[in-house]
């Protein structure tokens, strides 16, 4: 029994009782519970869980984000193209609940498991993890993970990724990390697409993209591409290169990231113990 | 909209630490969030009472604590709020600045019913 209140506090509760004492009574009598917590705790548990998959087999993990139509897929059959000898490549399709995106990777001859998300806006942890049993993470250098068309809900869920990266298409207009600063804000690496529509959008001018961006406090690194031309792919191999490398470097170390920019999470989460079912992956 | 999956989440937190507290209705449910958080407490209220529906947390209260946003700069150390698409410093203006508050996603405390 708790001196304070007479509530029972017991080993699986008490990490929510904190330094000041979580108890009180309101003046109309009503117990009053202080819990601190992560709307998004569960979400991100599964998240955890879902990296260590990752490292366990030395794979890193990216999440695309963008707008509808701002060249997710494109981006991936022109990656598939340039690195499909180099590397082992995956792509886990969230985009829409059509097979579409995910038989334009696999015309590619590589692995593209499609979820579907049904009237879902953007995936969550335990979507990816689902899928993660349809798959083979064996020998795999780089999952890529297309989110949902959207860009405001894909923003909230970590995935268990490593890295993300945001999309911008030209057509889009330069203002849209002003306008959606969270989804911005979150991402690892941003991408300027379809560049070589810039002579017919006048409209569009990096360097103003790039002033919107710093003003998320935002240092992440900003790379044009036209994945029609192949135009500037050249900066994202690199980039996924070095990346693949520091994945490699991580998993022999024993150390795991998470993206840059996490939400409050990262800093309240209450550590606590908790369980995970022990399963494998195909 | 993905802040009634966020309700959803949220229910259950609360299921949780009603059972645990063994109450038997909660009266008040206390949320901060931040402007940067990625959710509209608009929308959130409205997904609320669709997700509530039949649960324990059916008819409690929502009472959302919107927190503002700061910034620590990088550079001079001063603490400043911020808009959400400008995170810069309010005194020097730099743009190397760090988020201190304004992401929150939280529920902070409930008001149970025995
Ligand atoms: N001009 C041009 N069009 C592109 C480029 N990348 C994609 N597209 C077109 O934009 C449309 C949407 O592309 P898609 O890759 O499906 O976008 P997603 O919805 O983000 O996956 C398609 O018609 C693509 O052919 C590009 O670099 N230049
Ligand atoms: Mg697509
Ligand atoms: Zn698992
Ligand atoms: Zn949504
Ligand atoms: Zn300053």
């Amino acid at each position: 029994m708790c001196d304070t209140c007479g509530c029972n506090i017991t080993p699986g509760n008490a990490h929510l009782v904190t330094a000041e004492g979580k108890h009180a009574y309101t003046r109309s009598g009503r117990e009053s519970v202080e819990v601190l917590q992560n709307l998004l705790s569960e979400n991100d548990h599964q998240a955890a869980h879902n990296r260590s998959h990752f490292d366990t087999h030395g794979v890193l993990a990216i999440n695309l984000m963008s707008s509808p139509g701002a060249g997710k897929t494109a981006l991936l059959e022109a990656t598939v193209d340039a690195l499909h000898d180099q590397y082992s490549i995956a792509v886990i399709e969230g985009d829409l609940e059509t097979e579409n995106d995910a038989e334009r990777i696999r015309a590619k001859g590589i692995e593209a498991v499609q979820i579907t998300t049904g009237s879902a806006c953007h995936l969550d942890a335990h979507m990816v993890h689902n899928t993660l049993h349809h798959m083979s993470l064996d020998g795999l250098d780089i999952l890529f993970i297309e989110n949902v068309g959207n860009l405001v809900c894909p923003a909230s869920f970590d995935l268990g990724q490593h890295l993300n990266v945001t999309l911008l298409s030209v057509p889009e207009g330069d203002d849209k990390p002003a306008k959606y600063p969270v989804i911005f804000r979150a991402a690892d690496l941003v991408m300027i697409t379809k560049t070589d529509l810039l002579p017919y959008l006048q409209g569009f001018d990096p360097q103003r993209a790039e002033g919107y961006l710093r003003h998320l406090a935002s240092d992440a690194p900003l790379c044009s591409v036209s994945s029609t031309t192949a135009d500037g792919l050249d900066t994202w191999l690199a980039w996924l290169d070095i990346e693949i490398e520091k994945q490699r470097q991580r998993v022999t170390a024993g150390e795991t990231q998470r993206p840059t920019i996490q939400p409050e999470d990262a800093r309240l989460h209450v550590s606590h113990s908790h369980q995970h079912v022990k399963h494998s992956h195909g | 909209m993905h802040e009634l999956s966020i309700c959803h989440a949220l229910i259950s937190q609360i299921e949780n630490v009603a059972t645990e507290y063994q109450a038997c209705g909660i009266e008040k449910v206390y949320l901060q969030i931040g402007a940067l958080s990625g959710v509209e407490s608009q929308l959130l209220r409205q997904a609320y009472t669709v997700a509530s529906l039949g649960t324990l947390a059916d008819g409690a209260e929502l009472v959302i604590e919107e927190l503002p946003i700061r910034v620590r700069c990088k550079r001079c150390g001063a603490e400043t709020e911020a808009a959400a698409n400008r995170l810069v410093c309010g005194k020097c203006g730099d743009w190397h600045a760090q988020l201190i508050s304004g992401d929150e996603l939280l529920l902070a405390s409930l008001e149970l019913i025995h």
